[in-house]
């Protein structure tokens, strides 16, 4: 009785989130699979519809060839954890309070999401996040699995 | 003489420069996104008025900051 309801405990719990600070973030670790690479922040409207979307993406293609990572550009620790504690999430997520990594990919808009193909290569940048379009980034994801 | 325009080249070179870093960068948009920030808190007098500016004067966006789906409006 004890073990069900420990796997009970264990199915209907969120997976917590992992934490990193953005200096551990190494893309290149991750060639070999397709990344979808999410840039956020706890204000953003539009980032917490996509919150959903993305966890439902990690369970439906398998892990070993896509991944999903997303960088957290909230000026305050604070605000992300606390979003964090409302929203679930799946995926790991690095911080980046100085905005040092959205400098580098010339961010435009919020969220601002880049698809990375199995060689490392950018192959699609999407700025905002629409559900009505989320058909559409799925089939991009398809074509390079 | 010339001493004076290189030095006026280099005043105006430094103050246009000044500029060049205005803005806000998108992630740097929290507190601007805040619903307090909005020109009006009635939802229904935001709509009215941004219809009256796109019927009148076709322009649209400029109400608040972190809408539209990619906060650049």
């Amino acid at each position: 009785m004890k073990k069900l309801l420990l796997l009970l405990l264990l199915v209907i719990s969120p997976v917590k989130a992992e934490i990193y600070d953005i200096n551990r973030l190494d893309l290149k670790s991750h060639q070999g699979k397709v990344v979808y690479l999410d840039f956020w922040a706890s204000w953003c409207k539009p980032c917490k519809e996509s919150f959903p979307w993305m966890n439902s993406l990690l369970a439906k293609y398998p892990a070993d060839s896509f991944t999903i990572i997303t960088i957290n550009l909230d000026a305050e620790t604070d605000a992300m954890h606390r979003f964090l504690g409302k929203v679930k999430a799946d995926f790991d997520i690095y911080h980046d309070a100085s905005g040092q990594i959205a400098e580098q990919f010339e961010i435009e808009g919020m969220p601002t999401s880049y698809l990375i193909d199995r060689s490392g290569k950018v192959v699609k940048k999407h700025i905002g996040f629409y559900t009505k379009h989320t058909g559409k980034y799925e089939r991009e994801i398809e074509e390079l699995l | 003489m010339t001493a004076k325009y290189h030095w006026l080249i280099l005043g105006v070179v430094i103050a246009a420069s000044g500029c060049s870093s205005l803005g806000v960068k998108p992630w740097e948009r929290n507190v601007l996104a805040q619903d307090d920030m909005l020109m009006d808190t009635d939802a229904i007098d935001l709509a009215l008025d941004e219809h009256i500016y796109f019927s009148k004067e076709a322009s649209s966006g400029g109400q608040g900051f972190a809408g539209g789906g990619c906060g650049c409006n």
